[in-house]
C-alpha cells in the first residue's frame, strides 16, 4: 500500500524547468517576424491632449507603425471593461467613465498610454516612441481620494463631477449608532491603508498574433486567468468571436492580483497585430510597471468599536475612503466594498456592525485586488481596533479575543456572511505556544538591557476565499460566473491529463491537484499531468485569485474524478460481468465487493478505448469527464498571528525579531507548498507594514516609481518565521478545503503595527512604519 | 553603430553583431535565445538577471555586452550536468521549495553558487546578506535561505 498523497510533502513537478532555466514566461515567447511595442505614456497627471505628431517616429529605424487613441475610436475598439456594478446607498448604479485603450483627449494619470509605436526591435521601439510628439494642456490634478471629493476639486470625469464613483454601505446604521450610544467603552482609530505597488517579479508581457490564413488570434500573456481576459477582451472591446481567440498564459512570474486584469496593453497588441499582419510584443520595464500595474489598497479610515464593561463587543462603525485611481480596473470596484466590509466581523461576535464606503477617482494609476484585495485593510481595522481597545481597557489582548470569539457554527455574521467552520481558540492558544508567549516578559527585559524596545503584538484574521457562489456573487454585483471547470482525460494506458481552469503562477498547482488526482485515482503522482494556461486546451476556467483554487478549482477537479469513477464502475460490472452496484472503487482498483474479482483502473481505461468487449448499448466509448463546480458558499480561512519587534531607539529601525502564525486552512494537501504560501504572504505584510509604499506628489507624479524608491522586502528586512496549522475542514467542499494564498498579507500588517505601537507605546503609527517615521514616533514621545 | 561581440557562453563559443548598446542580458537572451536569464527590473536591485563571468556572480542588465568580451559567461541553462541532473545547488532550491513562480529563479541560483563557492558552510545571517542584490516576491526569502545555506554543504560535500 503506498502512502497517502494527500497531506505530503512532495517535491514540485514544476520547478525542474524553472531550476535549469526552461521556463517559458511571455517574454520568453518567440514567434516569427515578431514586432515591438513601446507606449508612450503621459508625463502629466491631468492634462488635455491638445495634439499628437508621429512625423518623427515615422521615420525612426526600423519603425513599423504607431496607433493612437483616435486610431482606435475610429476602428470601433471599445473601453475597457469593469466586471463587477457597485449599486450605491440611494439605489443608483456607480458611476462608470469610459477607459480607453489610448487615451482619448485627455490624460488622467501619469503613465496612462496616449500612443503605441511598433518598430522591428524594442530598443528601437522606444527610440521611435521617444520621438513622439504630445502637445499637453496640463489641467490641475487630485491624487487623494479625500481631497477629491471636496468641492472645488478637480474633475477627472464628465459624468462623475464630484469624482465619487459611489457611497457604498452595508449593515444597519440605526442599530449601531444606538449600540455605540449606550456603550461603556469606545474605541477609535483613524489610519491610512497605505496604497501598495504589487511588483511581481516578472513584469507584465503581451505578444498578440493574427493568422490571415486562419483569421484566428493569438495572445500570449502574463495572467492569472486567460479566459476571463479572453472573455473581456472579445465581448466587451474588440468585438471578436470567441472562438476565434486563443489567449495562452504561460509560466507566469507572480501576480497577486495585478496580473487579473484586462490590460491596455494586451488590447492593443492583440488589434495591432491583426492591422501589422505580425506579431507584436510588448514586455513592461518596472519603471513602466509601477504606473501601469494596478495598485492595491489606498483607504482613508475611521474606525470605531463599541465594548460593554466586561469587554464585550457591542459594535463597529467604519468609514472609509477609497482611491480607484483614474479609471475603473477590472475589479475595482468590489474590493473596498463587498471584499471589505464583508469581513469586518472578524473572529468576533460582534452583533452589529455599519461601514460606509466612499470611492473617489484621482489623478492616479487604477486601483484594483491586490493579495488579500479588501480583506488585509478589512484585518487591519478589526485587529487594530481590537488591540487598541485590550490596551486602553488593560485586558490582554489575547484575552479579549477569547472574550469574543465566535464559537458557535454555522455562524451568521452582521455583515452577509455565514461563516461554515472554525476553531479560532485553537489557532490562538497554539499561537500562543508556538510563539512562547509566556517567555516575552523575559525577552522584553534582556532586550532593555541592551537599550532596545521590545513589542509583541496579535493578529487574529478571518478572509472569505472560495469566491463565489455565483447567484449570491450576482446578486450583489459579479458581472461574470464564479464557478471553476475541469476535466479528466484518460488515456488508454492509464494515465491521466487533467486540465484545469484555475491558473498556477507560483502557487504549484501542477503538483497540489496532482495528489488530489493521484490519492482519489489510485495511481502514482508520475502517471498524472495538470494543464492550464491555456484557452484551446482548458475547457473553461474563472482563473486564480482570492485563494480559490483548490477550493473551487480542486473541487472541480474532484467532481469530474467522480464521474470517471462512476464510468469506470460501469464498465468494470459488465467486465466483471456483476451489478454496477456491487463494484468497489479502492486506490487503483475496480472490484465486486466481498470477491476476489477485480479489474485494475488501466485496465478499464483500456477497455474504454478499446471497447471489443463493451456495454455499446448503455455506454459510449472513452474515459473522459469534465465537470463545472460552482459553490455554495464562500470558504473561511483563519488563523492567529504573533509578531514581536524590536526597535533601536537611536535610529528607529525596527527589526522583526520573532513572527508565529498558525493558520486553519482547512484540510492541506501539500504542507510544503502552504507553508511556502504563508511565507511570502507573510513578507509581503510586512513590506506593507514597515517599508512599501506608493507616494504621489501633489502634482501627481509618482515619487516611488522604481525599486530605488519603493522599498520590496529583502532577504535581511525578515526573519525566519514560525508556522504551523490547525486543521477544521470545510464543511461544503469534498476535500475539506479553504485556501492558503493571501493569508500571510491579511494578518501581517496588523501584526506588526500592534507589536510596534506596542514597543513604542503609542496608540498609532503610520504605514509603512520606516525608521524614520518610527524615529519621529519616538522623538515625539520624548518631547 | 554595430559591433561584433565574442564570449565562451555555457562552455561553447559564441557571437553576434549586436548594436554597441546592447546589454549582455539582452544579448543572451535575444541573440542566444538562453530566456532563462530574466529581467526583473531596470535598476539593477532586482537580481533576476545574474550569471556568472569568469566565475563571479554579476547582474547581467548592468553591462553592455561589448564588456564581455572574451569572457567566460555561464548562465542557468549551463548549471546542470550534460544528463539534466541537477547541480547540488539547484537540488538544494527542490528539495527546500526555495522557489514559487521560478522568475527570480535563475538569478538566485546564480548568486548563490558564486557565494556557497567561498562559504561552504554560511550561516543564515550570512545567507540573507548574500542576498542583498536579489529580490523575490514569492517565497519571504524563508525557504530560499534553507536551499542555499543547504545547497552550499552539499556543494562541499561533492568536491
Amino acid at each position: 500500500m503506498t502512502a497517502p498523497l494527500i497531506g505530503a510533502r512532495i517535491a514540485r513537478k514544476e520547478d525542474y524547468r524553472f531550476l535549469t532555466g526552461a521556463g517559458q514566461y511571455t517574454d520568453d515567447v518567440a514567434l516569427p517576424n515578431q514586432a515591438y511595442a513601446a507606449f508612450v505614456r503621459s508625463p502629466h497627471a491631468h492634462a488635455n491632449i491638445r495634439a499628437i505628431d508621429t512625423g518623427a517616429a515615422r521615420s525612426s529605424p526600423g519603425f513599423v507603425g504607431v496607433y493612437t487613441g483616435a486610431d482606435l475610436a475610429a476602428a470601433k475598439v471599445g473601453t475597457l471593461p469593469c466586471g463587477w456594478l457597485i449599486t450605491d446607498i440611494a439605489g443608483k448604479p456607480m458611476k462608470e467613465p469610459p477607459h480607453p485603450c489610448l487615451a482619448q483627449g485627455k490624460v488622467r494619470y501619469v503613465g496612462d498610454p496616449v500612443a503605441v509605436v511598433i518598430a522591428d526591435t524594442p530598443q528601437r521601439a522606444r527610440d521611435a516612441a521617444e520621438r513622439v510628439e504630445v502637445d499637453y494642456e496640463v489641467l490641475p490634478a487630485v491624487v487623494d481620494a479625500v481631497k477629491a471629493r471636496e468641492k472645488g476639486a478637480p474633475v477627472l470625469h464628465e459624468i462623475a463631477p464630484d469624482n465619487t464613483c459611489y457611497v457604498w454601505a452595508l449593515g444597519d446604521k440605526g442599530a449601531v449608532d444606538a449600540a455605540f450610544a449606550s456603550a461603556a467603552h469606545v474605541t477609535r482609530l483613524e489610519f491610512v491603508n497605505n496604497r501598495l505597488a504589487p511588483n511581481a517579479i516578472e513584469p507584465r508581457s503581451a505578444l498578440g498574433a493574427y493568422s490571415r490564413a486562419a483569421d484566428e488570434y493569438t495572445l500570449y500573456v502574463a495572467n492569472q486567468n486567460p479566459h476571463v481576459e479572453r472573455l473581456l477582451m472579445t465581448a466587451f472591446v474588440l468585438g471578436l468571436p470567441e472562438h476565434k481567440v486563443r489567449v495562452v498564459a504561460p509560466d507566469v512570474g507572480g501576480g497577486f492580483g495585478s496580473k487579473i486584469y484586462l490590460y491596455n496593453e494586451d488590447v492593443v497588441v492583440t488589434w495591432a497585430a491583426r492591422q501589422l499582419n505580425r506579431p507584436v510584443k510588448w514586455t513592461s520595464d518596472r519603471a513602466e510597471a509601477f504606473v501601469s500595474d494596478a495598485h492595491g489598497r489606498d483607504h482613508v479610515t475611521v474606525a470605531e468599536l463599541a465594548l460593554d464593561r466586561d469587554g464585550k463587543f457591542l459594535a463597529m462603525r467604519v468609514r472609509t475612503t477609497a482611491n480607484l485611481g483614474a479609471y475603473l480596473s477590472t475589479f475595482a470596484s468590489a474590493v473596498p466594498t463587498i471584499l471589505y466590509a464583508t469581513l469586518l466581523a472578524g473572529q468576533y461576535t460582534t452583533p452589529v456592525i455599519y461601514c460606509e464606503v466612499a470611492a473617489a477617482f484621482t489623478n492616479t494609476t487604477p486601483v484594483d485586488a491586490y493579495r488579500g484585495a479588501g480583506r488585509p485593510e478589512a484585518t487591519y481595522v478589526v485587529e487594530r481596533l481590537v488591540e487598541t481597545a485590550a490596551r486602553e481597557l488593560k485586558l490582554d489582548p489575547a484575552e479579549l479575543r477569547r472574550r469574543n470569539f465566535i464559537r458557535k457554527f454555522p455562524y451568521q455574521t452582521p455583515v452577509a456572511l455565514q461563516y461554515d467552520t472554525g476553531d479560532y481558540e485553537a489557532t490562538l492558544a497554539a499561537a500562543n505556544e508556538l510563539a512562547d508567549v509566556k517567555g516575552y516578559a523575559a525577552r522584553k527585559d534582556e532586550s532593555a538591557r541592551r537599550g532596545k524596545l521590545r513589542g509583541l503584538g496579535y493578529a487574529a484574521y478571518i478572509e472569505a476565499c472560495g469566491i463565489a457562489p455565483s447567484a449570491v456573487a450576482g446578486a450583489l454585483g459579479a458581472r461574470a460566473g464564479l464557478f471553476e471547470a475541469g476535466e479528466i482525460r484518460v488515456h488508454p494506458t492509464g494515465t491521466v491529463t487533467v486540465f484545469t481552469g484555475s491558473h498556477s503562477h507560483g502557487q504549484g498547482h501542477e503538483t497540489t491537484f496532482a495528489q488530489v488526482v493521484a490519492e482519489r485515482l489510485g495511481l502514482p503522482i508520475e502517471n498524472v499531468e495538470i494543464v492550464h494556461g491555456d484557452t484551446s486546451k482548458v475547457l473553461f476556467g474563472m482563473g486564480t485569485y482570492g485563494s480559490r483554487s483548490i477550493a473551487v478549482g480542486g473541487t472541480a477537479i474532484m467532481k469530474a474524478l467522480d464521474k470517471v469513477i462512476a464510468k469506470g464502475k460501469k464498465i468494470a460490472a459488465h467486465l466483471l460481468e456483476a451489478s454496477e452496484a456491487d463494484i468497489e472503487y479502492d486506490r487503483g482498483i475496480f472490484k465486486v465487493a466481498g470477491t476476489d474479482r477485480k479489474k485494475a483502473f488501466g485496465e478499464i481505461a483500456f477497455a474504454a478505448y478499446v471497447p471489443h468487449n463493451y456495454p455499446h448499448d448503455k455506454l459510449e466509448p472513452g474515459l473522459n469527464e469534465n465537470a463545472f463546480y460552482d459553490p455554495s458558499n464562500f470558504t473561511f480561512p483563519a488563523g492567529t498571528y504573533v509578531c514581536e519587534v524590536e526597535v533601536d531607539r537611536d535610529t528607529g529601525q525596527v527589526s522583526i525579531d520573532r513572527f508565529t502564525a498558525v493558520d486553519d486552512f482547512g484540510k492541506v494537501i501539500n504542507p510544503m507548498i502552504v507553508e511556502g504560501q504563508v511565507h511570502g504572504g507573510l513578507t509581503q505584510g510586512i513590506g506593507q507594514a514597515l517599508t512599501e509604499g506608493c507616494r504621489y506628489d501633489a502634482n501627481g507624479q509618482l515619487l516611488t516609481g522604481s525599486l530605488m524608491d519603493y522599498c520590496l522586502p529583502r532577504a535581511g528586512d525578515v526573519p525566519s518565521f514560525k508556522v504551523d496549522t490547525r486543521e477544521t475542514p470545510c464543511t461544503h467542499n469534498p476535500l475539506g478545503v479553504k485556501g492558503c494564498g493571501e493569508a500571510g498579507a491579511i494578518g501581517a500588517p496588523a501584526a506588526v503595527i500592534n507589536a510596534l505601537t506596542d514597543a513604542l507605546g503609542v496608540k498609532d503609527l503610520p504605514m509603512p512604519a520606516t525608521a524614520h517615521t518610527v524615529w519621529r514616533a519616538l522623538q515625539k514621545k520624548a518631547a | 553603430m554595430s559591433v561584433k561581440v565574442s564570449m565562451k557562453v555555457n562552455g561553447k563559443p559564441a557571437s553576434a553583431e549586436v548594436e554597441a548598446r546592447t546589454l549582455l542580458v539582452t544579448f543572451i537572451r535575444e541573440n542566444l535565445r538562453l530566456t532563462g536569464t530574466h529581467v526583473g527590473c531596470d535598476t539593477a536591485q532586482c537580481g533576476a538577471c545574474t550569471v556568472l563571468m569568469n566565475g563571479k556572480a554579476i547582474k547581467s542588465c548592468s553591462i553592455v555586452a561589448m564588456q564581455a568580451e572574451g569572457a567566460d559567461i555561464l548562465t542557468i541553462e549551463g548549471v546542470a550536468k550534460a544528463d539534466g541532473t541537477l547541480h547540488p545547488m539547484q537540488q538544494a532550491f527542490k528539495d527546500n521549495h526555495g522557489l514559487q513562480c521560478g522568475f527570480c529563479t535563475p538569478g538566485m541560483v546564480m548568486n548563490a553558487l558564486d557565494f556557497a563557492a567561498a562559504n561552504p558552510n554560511p550561516t543564515e545571517k550570512e545567507v540573507r546578506e548574500a542576498l542583498e542584490g536579489n529580490l523575490c516576491r514569492c517565497t519571504g526569502y524563508h525557504n530560499i535561505v534553507k536551499s542555499i545555506m543547504a545547497g552550499a554543504r552539499a556543494m562541499a560535500a561533492s568536491k
